[in-house]
């Protein structure tokens, strides 16, 4: 089915500054729902959900289910969702300020449950929409009006964080292969338990990296995808740093483990909870 | 004859003495008594000082009393700290192998030595001093025997063979009267907010351990099957409410549970279930002092908080009751509201009412009901903002055919599209504004200030939260006007401003230093003449607000 069919856009007026890397973001997201939607899930079973910052406007332009939650929150209000009902299909769109810095305890508690949600981080590498401040994945000497001289801290690598953290499918895409970011996403949703990736997205005023981007991003085809080893390896060929190496994209690791809604819930739905509760048992231990 | 007896049993953490206070407890409310029990505990597992203190009486009491009639030392420190609250007839039973004590009318018992021969560990030594406490006051060893059975699951017989033991090696020093009357219910204030959540359809629990909520984690968890409920623990209290405002997106009726320190985490997912109109109830049990305070012991100092917590204009709930009979009520009845508003609302408790053991009135229960919000007529596009009259817009989850459900954090348009400009903003302000207008209506339909004692009188106490309990019973007493605000936002101003026609003097009290309700009633235009407050994370005692009040 095609966007126009699917009517994925809204009257909202789009406001991300031209050619920002949110818009091959937008465009591989209406891809994944056109392609999800076609292979039998209903649009109406899709909730996505963002937090603040140029990412999380994109839910403004998308005519789905939508939850504009807090600054670093969107993954655990997505985690809420999930288990209020685990039949719809919930996708966290949402910036690097937001997840790596603000709201990085619900990334790793959500990993480490393995819940049934896709998390795409919009790494523009810099707080954008308060005016270019450096964030955690920001490289050091990053340039911004709190760090005039230039940011003294070394980024982490959120790759080998997931790793850490017990995540249960681990890539990472580029806003300007779309169709390659198209496939990685579908991967994701699809996969059972949680899905994480680290989507590189040029910011063309505070953090234009197109041409780094352009020159150094290659596809990785991994083989062997459920080698921690040979995940971290792969992870660490770059560190977000300003290092002159070659940046791998594709899916780093994917294993299968059990999903926390189902071990939380059983067959409970609790937004569709139909059974009445006897309260005779529960009263005869208060004697 | 007041048939009103007051026991204590201490010892060090890990002795077991809240076990024993509650199988005491249950002896005497088999034989129709009363019940309340007061737990007094240290923030520590080994070792300190802990008591439970048990007051057994013929009718229906809610707090406990400073005079002592029996006093049960499993250790020499409980001796050591409660003996000068011991009434002139009380009765000491300590262990004879830990305490030593010259007092005639004192019943030691060799509690470690029994314990040992019978071939037990230290922590039995409580079912030991229960089986002699039961002697003495006359419980035949097979109801003692009954019980233990019940009550002691693991280690069952060891237990049981202590406890005889002991008992047969304990003087009989009276009878006391098996009281004319059905056995009534047990449980914590805790648990009776679970129950009233739960019959208003509570589906989803989601908590962070604190102290002293945590026990409403527990009881929902234990029987989450029983009750057909999720109960999640999550990484801290930011992700325990944003998880829950996203639950209560899709449809499910969600609640948190927290004290003060934990809320203030909350306060920005509190302004998130405003801003996005979803309901959230979390109820705040208090703990005395700022910060991590006094964990284990009481206060009520989160009054002003819990009305003006989370930034921008916020319409809220906040409901505070007196005991665990009103707790199930108002827990079920807060989440009804929460619902029919689509606003956040704040369940105020403090530890008194969550950790002390009431008696339970279950026709309460039959009160609450699960009642349906306002949902969407199907009939043309769906607006998760629709402007309506009263302010409440039709809900519609996400799932439903056809239709699109967009929350959303920033100001919004009907679609729940962001929106800054002027009119726009102003529209859903106005909108949400009527909303608050519906809830102070909704909150005259309620009784939502009760009242007490004397009703004639003159002179007048005002108490809110767990103070009703003490306070209620020296109003009583001294023949005074008690008047409970229960619903403490939006405020219940016609209804207090009734029920203070004709009273002159006015007293408050409450257990904060800065005295805050007195804050509250000065926005109604309310005076307070004189206020008694209590700061020392102990709860009022009714003879200690019975001596104040008299020195007025």
């Amino acid at each position: 089915m095609s966007n126009k069919n699917l009517k994925l856009d809204t009257y909202a007026e789009n406001t991300w500054c031209p050619r920002c890397g949110n818009f091959g973001i937008l465009a591989a997201l209406k891809k994944v729902i056109s392609s999800l939607v076609e292979k039998g899930l209903p649009k109406e079973n899709i909730v996505v959900v963002s937090g603040i910052g140029c990412s999380s406007k994109i839910i403004d332009y998308l005519n789905l289910n939508t939850f504009s939650s807090l600054h670093g929150r969107p993954i655990v209000s997505a985690e809420g969702i999930k288990a209020g009902n685990p039949n719809l299909k919930v996708i966290v769109c949402a910036g690097d300020g937001g997840i790596y810095n603000e709201g990085i305890s619900h990334l790793v508690h959500a990993a480490k449950r393995n819940t049934d949600i896709t998390v795409l981080v919009h790494n523009n590498r810099n707080f954008a929409l308060t005016a270019g401040q450096f964030t955690a994945t920001s490289p050091k000497g990053f340039k911004g009006k709190s760090a005039p001289e230039g940011s003294i801290e070394k980024p982490f690598n959120p790759l080998k964080l997931m790793l850490a953290s017990n995540a249960t499918f681990i890539a990472r895409g580029y806003s300007a292969k779309i169709n390659h970011l198209k496939d990685l996403i579908i991967k994701g949703v699809e996969h059972k338990g949680f899905s994480f990736i680290d989507i590189l997205q040029p910011c063309v005023s505070f953090f234009n990296t197109y041409q780094l981007y352009n020159e150094k991003v290659y596809e990785e085809k991994n083989e062997n995808l459920t080698s921690e080893k040979e995940a971290l390896k792969k992870a660490g060929e770059w560190n977000y740093g300003k290092d002159n190496s070659k940046i791998p994209i594709g899916i780093f690791y994917e294993i299968q483990r059990p999903v926390y809604e189902k071990e939380l819930l059983g067959n409970l739905i609790p937004a569709k909870r139909t059974k009445k509760v006897d309260f005779k048992k529960v009263l005869e231990e208060l004697k | 004859m007041t048939y009103d007896y007051s026991i204590l049993i201490g010892g060090a953490a890990g002795q077991g003495s809240r076990k024993a206070g509650l199988i005491i407890a249950k002896l005497l409310s088999e034989l129709g008594y009363r019940i309340f029990i007061y737990d007094d505990y240290q923030s520590l597992i080994r070792g300190g000082h802990s008591f439970s203190q048990i007051r057994a009486s013929k009718s229906k009491v809610l707090s406990h009393r400073k005079k002592i009639d029996f006093l049960l030392a499993l250790d020499e420190t409980t001796v050591k700290k409660h003996r000068a609250d011991l009434d002139e007839k009380g009765i000491i039973i300590y262990n004879s192998d830990e305490v030593s004590l010259n007092d005639k009318k004192a019943v030691g018992i060799a509690i470690k030595t029994i314990v040992k021969k019978t071939g037990g560990v230290s922590i039995m030594g409580n079912a030991a001093l229960v089986a002699c406490f039961a002697k003495i006051i006359g419980i035949d060893w097979k109801t003692l025997e009954k019980l233990f059975k019940k009550e002691f699951k693991k280690f069952q017989e060891l237990n049981i063979k202590i406890a005889k033991v002991a008992f047969d090696s304990s003087p009989n020093l009276f009878k006391i009267k098996r009281l004319n009357q059905k056995q009534a219910l047990l449980l914590t204030g805790n648990e009776a907010v679970a129950l009233g959540a739960v019959k208003a359809g509570l589906d989803f629990y989601v908590a962070y351990p604190m102290t002293p909520a945590t026990g409403i984690l527990h009881y929902l968890a234990k029987h989450k099957k029983d009750f057909n409920v999720a109960v999640s623990q999550l990484e801290n209290e930011v992700g325990v409410v944003n998880a829950a405002v996203g639950a209560a997106y899709t449809g499910a009726r969600t609640m948190v549970g927290t004290s003060g320190g934990g809320f203030a985490l909350m306060s920005e997912g509190f302004s998130l279930a405003a801003q996005s109109e979803i309901p959230l109830v979390i109820v705040e049990s208090q703990r005395m002092s700022p910060a991590s305070g006094v964990p284990t012991y009481n206060g009520q100092g989160d009054l002003l908080f819990a009305l003006t917590a989370g930034h921008g204009d916020i319409l809220r709930f906040v409901i505070a009751p007196g005991d665990a009979d009103e707790a199930c009520f108002w827990a079920g009845k807060i989440l009804n509201l929460s619902w029919k508003y689509q606003t956040p609302s704040i369940l105020l408790i403090d530890k008194e009412i969550s950790e002390s053991t009431f008696n339970f009135d279950k026709n309460i229960l039959d009160k609450i009901k699960c009642e349906k919000p306002l949902v969407w007529d199907k009939k043309g596009k769906y607006l998760r903002y629709k402007n309506t009259k009263k302010g409440v817009s039709p809900f519609a989850f996400p799932g439903e055919k056809k239709v699109i459900v967009k929350a959303n954090s920033y100001e919004h348009d009907e679609f729940g599209i962001t929106i800054d400009d002027e009119e726009g903003i102003e529209k859903m302000q106005n909108k949400r504004l009527r909303k608050f207008r519906e809830m102070k209506k909704e909150v005259d339909k309620l009784e939502a200030v009760k009242i007490y004692g004397k009703k004639q009188a003159k002179k007048a106490i005002v108490v809110w939260g767990s103070t009703k309990g003490p306070a209620k019973e020296a109003a009583e007493k001294l023949g005074i006007k008690m008047i409970q605000p229960i619903i403490l936002e939006p405020f219940p101003e016609k209804q207090m401003k009734k029920a203070l026609k004709g009273v002159n003097k006015l007293v408050l009290l409450e257990a904060n230093g800065l005295g805050q309700m007195e804050k509250v009633l000065n926005c109604y235009g309310i005076k307070v003449d004189k206020k008694i407050l209590k700061y020392n994370a102990r709860p009022f005692l009714p003879e200690e607000i019975e001596k104040q009040l008299s020195k007025l």
